[in-house]
């Protein structure tokens, strides 16, 4: 596996049917960025903010993302998560993930694959991600180009900005 | 090949191109619907180009009258984009606001056969009206009102085929809970909605069903065309352009079922979870609630407000419970004013709110405690959503709800329905 291009993280599992109340908790909607990125699975997984490292990996079951529009996919990337992985990925959410640069993959067999603790390593370009503890190798499912290039480009604000359609800095 | 109802509205918006399963559509955007929330300082830019700004329409419903100077900045920030574009389409606190879906239903802004975003989850409510709606992100809201455009990854269709009719005292919500328990979550998957009996659910009911298609997972849920819809947005909307859509005799659907209404019974859904969660009532009934309410986009329709007067009628909400009903939008509440509903809920003991998103998103008002327990005819039952996350919230029709704030307890509402004509 070459180096530059693959991202590693350890492995941090969560169930099906992961609802963005539970990432992005609705007493902290109106609240800024940061505070909400402080809130991720507070009710879900006490504590687990401070366990996890800037990098780790989420590996998620059935419909990871279900629920509401809310930015919870910003709130994952904010608090430092490097990329998810799940056996599939509600709409909505995959939606705010390429909105928001967030590196967010259906993998079927994924949650099998995996326990928690181990080291995920995934190479885009190669659409694979390997255990390393157990050497097995997963196909991930493609994204489409023009999705990909929005999620890996940083998502919309910088496109928009780039082509003149809206400001560099927030209003009001 | 032939196309379901969202692959030839899809197709459609699209130039003409024949969208399949797969596919990531690029497609023109008629009606974008901006919301208190899209305006948040964290989310929102100041826009320098409009694509066009008779197609977007601004309604404040999240948090309204705005409880916190975050949501009043908001607010004032979808004032100033209205003013500096020209938009006309703007449901600021006053009569005309109210619920975003519920307020696109009132105008008929949900134009049957075209292409409708919102940046709320619950947006293809607006499936009701043959509109192919989807709930998207904030920013994708920046990005259909400055390019016009959006796209989305067209999925596979389940077709439900309705026959017969409800009988009394069974509503839209229950047809969603059993397919909710029966059928489960339908993720990248569409939902159509058609059958010798689909006519047979008001438009009211079928808001609710389709609203609720979001707890589903599905990304598109579309109802067929019929009269009763081309009647009602012909009056409500005179002139505007309608592309009322079939699916092709030959369509290609994942799965077909059919569902006998006049089969079904009111059902509960238990806390934590809407999809695989429904039970009958008789499992659950006695169990002790604090609060009860009708609102939401699912469930602040009229017809809700005519369902919850009936049981209410000259009774009263038990000792010790809280029952808390929030008209859909500001023009639904004076329509039940006039009609007599709100006078008879409020003398039954209920409080009546504004419309506004309120105990449905935990908002600002209408919260539960701790280890309380709400029994709701709205969206969500998810742990924590309307408050303390030890809190237990079950979820019915509004006659469900009716009937358990009067009895203080989840109560089978079918007593206040017997002799009704079916």
């Amino acid at each position: 596996m070459s180096g530059n291009n693959m991202l590693s993280g350890k492995v941090w599992k969560f169930g099906d049917n992961i609802n963005t109340d539970l990432m992005l908790p609705g007493p902290y909607l109106f609240r800024g960025e940061a505070e909400q990125a402080g809130a991720v699975f507070m009710n879900h997984r006490p504590g687990w903010l401070a366990e996890m490292k800037p990098g780790d990996a989420i590996i998620g079951g059935f419909n990871y993302g279900m629920g509401s529009s809310r930015p919870a996919a910003r709130s994952l990337r904010n608090c430092g998560v490097g990329f998810l992985l799940a056996e599939s990925i509600n709409g909505l959410f995959l939606r705010n993930c390429v909105n928001y640069g967030f590196r967010a993959f259906e993998c079927p067999g994924v949650t099998q694959a995996f326990e928690e603790g181990d080291r995920a390593e995934l190479i885009i370009e190669e659409w694979t991600v390997r255990n390393a503890r157990t050497g097995q190798a997963l196909a991930v499912s493609k994204l489409p180009k023009m999705l990909l290039d929005m999620m890996l480009g940083g998502g919309i604000f910088p496109m928009l900005e780039a082509q003149g359609l809206i400001a560099l800095k927030t209003a009001g | 090949m032939g196309m379901t109802i969202t692959e030839k509205i899809l197709s459609r918006a699209s130039g003409g191109s024949h969208v399949k399963p797969g596919d990531v559509a690029v497609v023109d955007v008629e009606t974008a619907v901006l919301m208190d929330m899209t305006f948040l300082p964290e989310g929102w830019r100041e826009v320098l180009k409009l694509h066009d700004k008779s197609k977007v329409a601004i309604v404040f419903d999240h948090l309204v009258p705005a409880p916190t100077i975050q949501a009043a900045m908001a607010q004032r920030a979808g004032r100033l984009f209205a003013e500096k574009f020209g938009i006309e389409r703007l449901h600021d606190v006053g009569p005309d606001q109210g619920i975003a879906h519920a307020v696109v239903a009132d105008r008929g802004y949900a134009l049957p056969g075209t292409v409708l975003v919102n940046g709320d989850s619950h947006t293809c409510a607006a499936g009701a009206f043959n509109c192919a709606a989807r709930g998207v992100g904030g920013p994708d809201m920046l990005f259909a009102i400055t390019t016009g455009t959006t796209w989305f990854r067209v999925g596979e269709t389940i077709r439900y085929d309705f026959t017969g009719k409800l009988r009394p005292g069974v509503s839209a919500k229950d047809i969603f809970l059993f397919i909710a328990g029966e059928y489960g979550a339908h993720v990248n998957q569409n939902i159509e909605y058609g059958g010798p009996g689909m006519s047979s659910i008001s438009l009211n009911g079928r808001r609710t069903l389709a609203t609720m298609g979001t707890e589903l997972s599905a990304e598109f849920v579309i109802f067929e065309p019929d009269d009763a819809l081309l009647d009602y947005m012909h009056r409500v909307n005179p002139g505007a352009t309608m592309h009322p859509t079939l699916p092709d005799a030959d369509a290609v659907y994942k799965e077909r079922r059919t569902i006998d209404l006049g089969s079904l019974e009111p059902l509960v859904a238990l806390p934590d979870a809407v999809v695989n969660n429904s039970v009958k009532i008789s499992a659950v009934a006695g169990q002790k609630i604090d609060q009860a309410f009708v609102g939401s986009c699912a469930n602040g329709t009229l017809d809700d407000m005519a369902v919850v007067a009936k049981v209410l009628a000259g009774r009263k909400v038990a000792k010790g419970t809280r029952f808390i009903v929030t008209p859909g939008t500001q023009a639904i509440f004076r329509a039940a004013l006039k009609a007599g509903y709100i006078e008879t809920i409020m003398e039954a003991g209920a409080v009546v709110t504004p419309a506004t998103c309120g105990a449905c998103i935990g908002g600002h008002m209408g919260l539960l405690g701790p280890d309380e327990v709400c029994i709701t005819a709205s969206t969500r039952n998810f742990k924590g959503r309307m408050g303390d996350p030890s809190a237990r919230i079950f979820m019915g029709s509004p006659a469900t709800v009716a009937a358990s704030a009067l009895a203080g307890a989840i109560t089978h509402p079918g007593a206040f329905f017997e002799g009704d004509a079916a």
